[in-house]
């Protein structure tokens, strides 16, 4: 009787607790659907052609979006041009070059996992202290494209330096037993095999750097005409989503266009990133 | 085959170089953090000068207009927001991360997980603009809002991390449970959790540094009052919401004194980063 | 030039191998005296003098931990690439390998190196052979072509790639990727191959071919293989030389042509291996 009552207490809990389970994840993909519904019943309306490139107008109420996504191509484009060769720079020396032991190589370690985590709003201090007035750069795209870099450098390291270390072991010692320099191994051997990550290390950087806000408020501002060059101040895509919301009464509706079109690039940049990762484990297990 | 044209100085040469150029470039990213540190300081030092530490902590209010600096409201605010949303978003994640691993079937699974991805790379301007136009006129711009939307942008950090751990846990484990006979919840709570347990613990502190360095979210959502949160319907401010609000027109003294609320996030959150790596290292030795 | 027939009389006089024709300026010996080696403080093996003659084919016999791969090593420098230090005297014919300021690049394309498991670069199977040809200054492309062709006969490979050479190597299978390796060793034309136990990752039928091939580049090249298969040993290798572990560290117990080492065997260890009492 008692095997039977215990038994029965046990599968009671355990239909209580699959149940909360399931209530919980019904409970996130139902928000998450109200969410992704809101912006397109909102936002795809005011998403045409022209609202993509005619200039804002009447504080952004009007118009378009057009300049602000030049802006924010320029800030990206600023952003990974240094991010890139600074990155790919540490992570291969980090991945080839240091083990555990080495000092230099702990301390540079060390450094990026505490950059990781900083706040955007500090790089927002930083850069406005940093590029913006001690360099000199004022209010401009090349400063908000600067500060993303300090932000992004941490994440494409980390990216870059798992595809090095993916690398099997085999490829460097049979590069040596055929006599190549190291830089003939790194240029022709291991840059070729790990490309695909390399290139999904650069979509995930980008997909966190467009997504940026605090730290571009301070450092490339708030003007949304079009950029003449990279020391205009220029406002991204995402600061624009901000003004609107907090500062433009009435500005809700292209707010909405103007998140939808940024989640939608996201959700692309994912997709990328995605079907890049599938490439490779086709081009990894492509044997016999 | 004669010898190779290249003499063995050049090569010597050309790898040299290359060392040296990715030690070069190493050291720049390495010396970012240490420059953000300085400049923070370097900024910081008049305030801390002309204003002095004791006064963040003891003056009346937050007006710095009228010379009052205490900081209190604001890191009282942070504090709360965060433990809320830690609060409600640890019970969700873990439970995804379950959900995901031992509950949904394999389609099933793949589109949640599928799903929480996504949402992990929403910005936060988009949450915090979402909120503004359909929770806060339910909850008002109160901390409670902060918190719902907080746990929201937090909860994918966790579920994500957490499954990951769980996934390393050794098929053994679960394999020696269902052999003992155990239920499938009897499994999870006795074996499962607890071997994935310092995985787990760095996925919460992840998104507790997550949740006090976020910024625009709660600029949005939380009404932005100076004052100690008395209820779950109170305006409040956060330290990060704080700085972008009044960074624009602050003068000089208040500029600086905005500059030590960052040095204290940035504190708080080195902090947390060698209290995860500190558990990582535990759970290696063990 | 003859050769003395295979002798299988337990007194049988050793047999005389003569390099095949061609070969002789390229043939060169290593010889070992009191070579050391130790990583750190764990000696990994101690003393080994040994003499490898050019255009054998010396099979290294030996339970697992003697030493046998680090002093595979040794003969092409890959100790560079490890934290290790050797000592005592090694030469490649005249010249001394332990010399700090070697043309090791040279080295390498002089000595090449087969691994336990084939290790074929992730791109198509012409650029695996060609990629190193050209980083040891070869331009032309037709003569790239034609060296990798060679390389590919060479190894037997030829007709069964030739339709796909621009197709990725790792959809070969593990036979034909040891295959290609070797291949892609003997088109930089070494005059010797170190292998380290090149069958243990492959099935017996690939195993098979890969042996064949090993006996048939038997008289163009100095071969030093490490097997664990001492059938495989007794089939392919001229000389053969056991190394041991004593003390904590390899040595060499005996060394000598291989019919002398499986008949008369001197030491006592050899003795009890070969009958597989021990190891």
């Amino acid at each position: 009787m008692l095997e039977a009552t215990r038994n029965e207490r046990h599968r009671l809990r355990e239909s209580i607790i699959t149940m909360i389970i399931w209530l919980i994840a019904i409970i996130i993909i139902t928000i998450f659907g109200w969410l992704l519904t809101d912006l397109l019943v909102h936002g795809l309306g005011p998403l045409t052609w022209s609202y993509i490139t005619t200039e804002p107008a009447d504080a952004g109420r009007a118009g378009g979006i057009g300049p602000i996504l030049v802006s924010t191509l320029l800030i990206l484009a600023t952003c990974m041009a240094v991010t890139v060769p600074i990155g790919l720079g540490t992570a291969i020396f980090l991945a080839e070059y240091t083990n555990e032991r080495s000092p230099f190589g702990r301390a540079v370690r060390r450094s990026l996992d505490v950059l990781a985590a900083v706040p955007s709003i500090v790089f927002g201090l930083f850069g406005s202290a940093f590029f913006c007035f001690h360099l000199g750069m004022g209010f401009s795209i090349l400063s908000g494209g600067l500060t993303l870099a300090c932000m992004a450098l941490p994440i494409f390291i980390r990216a870059v330096e798992q595809g090095f270390r993916a690398v099997p072991d085999e490829y460097r010692m049979g590069a040596a037993a055929l006599g190549l320099s190291r830089w003939a191994t790194l240029t022709k051997v291991l840059l070729p095999t790990t490309m695909p990550t390399l290139m999904a290390a650069f979509v995930l950087s980008v997909g966190r750097a467009v997504a940026e806000t605090a730290a571009l408020i301070f450092t490339s501002g708030y003007v949304d005409r079009m950029p003449q060059s990279l020391m205009d101040s220029g406002r991204a895509l995402s600061v624009h989503i901000f003004d609107l919301s907090m500062n433009v009464p009435g500005g809700d509706d292209n707010a909405y266009a103007s998140a939808l079109l940024l989640v939608g690039l996201l959700l692309l940049i994912n997709l990328i990133a995605t079907w890049i990762a599938k490439a490779t484990q086709r081009q990894w297990t492509a044997t016999a | 085959m004669t010898s190779s044209p290249r003499n063995i100085s050049s090569l010597h040469r050309a790898d040299a170089a290359l060392l040296w150029t990715l030690r070069g470039l190493a050291a720049v990213a390495g010396i970012v953090v240490v420059l953000i540190v300085v400049f923070l300081v370097l900024e910081s030092l008049p305030a801390l000068r002309s204003i002095g530490l004791l006064r963040f902590l003891r003056d009346q209010s937050w007006y710095p207009l009228s010379d009052q600096f205490n900081m209190m409201p604001m890191v009282a605010g942070s504090l709360a927001v965060t433990l809320g949303a830690i609060v409600l978003a640890t019970p969700l994640g873990i439970g995804s991360a379950l959900f995901c691993r031992y509950y949904a079937p394999r389609p099933i699974a793949d589109f949640y997980r599928g799903i929480v991805q996504v949402l992990a790379g929403i910005p936060s301007v988009v949450f915090g603009f979402w909120g503004l136009v359909v929770w806060v006129p339910l909850v008002t711009q109160s901390l409670l809002a902060g918190i719902l939307i907080l746990a929201l942008m937090i909860l994918p950090t966790i579920a994500l991390l957490a499954e990951t751990s769980l996934a390393a846990v050794p098929v053994l484990y679960e394999r020696g449970a269902a052999a003992l006979g155990l239920t499938r919840w009897a499994m999870i709570r006795r074996v499962m959790l607890p071997a994935a347990r310092s995985g787990i613990v760095t996925s919460i502190i992840l998104a507790i540094g997550r949740a006090i360095g976020e910024t625009m979210a709660v600029v949005m959502v939380c009404g932005n009052v100076v004052q100690l949160p008395d209820s779950l319907f109170a305006p409040i401010r956060t330290l990060t919401a704080n700085i972008a609000l009044e960074m624009s027109y602050a003068g000089e003294a208040h500029r600086s004194a905005l500059f030590v609320s960052g040095l204290l996030l940035m504190f708080i959150v080195v902090l947390l980063v060698a209290v995860a790596q500190w558990i990582s290292k535990e759970s290696d030795h063990a | 030039m003859t050769t003395t027939p295979l002798n299988i009389l337990p007194s049988a006089p050793p047999r005389e191998v003569v390099c095949a024709p061609g070969r002789d300026e390229a043939c060169a010996s290593f010889t070992a005296t009191n070579l050391s080696l130790a990583y750190g403080s764990k000696s990994a093996f101690r003393d080994v003098s040994l003499r490898i003659n050019p255009c054998h084919l010396t099979g290294i016999i030996g339970p697992s931990g003697c030493g046998k791969t680090s002093f595979l090593s040794c003969l092409n420098r890959m100790t560079d690439l490890l934290p290790c230090r050797v000592t005592g005297s090694l030469n490649f014919g005249e010249t001394n390998l332990l010399d700090g300021s070697l043309d090791t690049v040279a080295l390498r394309r002089q000595v090449g190196m087969i691994f336990q498991k084939p290790n074929p670069f992730a791109m198509s199977i012409h650029r695996n052979i060609a990629m190193p040809l050209r980083e040891h200054g070869m331009k032309s492309s037709s003569e790239i072509d034609e060296s990798v062709e060679q390389a590919l006969r060479d190894v037997g490979l030829w007709d069964e790639v030739k339709d796909r050479l621009n197709t990725s190597a790792l959809a070969l299978s593990g036979g034909q990727q040891q295959r290609l390796c070797i291949a892609r060793a003997l088109a930089l034309k070494p005059a010797a191959l170190l292998l380290d136990e090149p069958c243990s990752a492959l099935d017996p039928i690939a195993s098979g071919v890969v042996e064949d091939l090993m006996l048939s580049l038997r008289r163009r090249y100095t071969l030093i293989v490490i097997t664990h298969n001492l059938a495989q040993a007794r089939r392919i290798a001229d000389d053969v030389a056991l190394f041991w572990v004593r003390e904590g560290t390899g040595v060499l117990v005996e060394s000598g042509p291989v019919d002398q080492l499986f008949e008369q065997p001197r030491d006592e260890i050899t003795a009890s291996y070969i009958r597989g009492i021990r190891g």
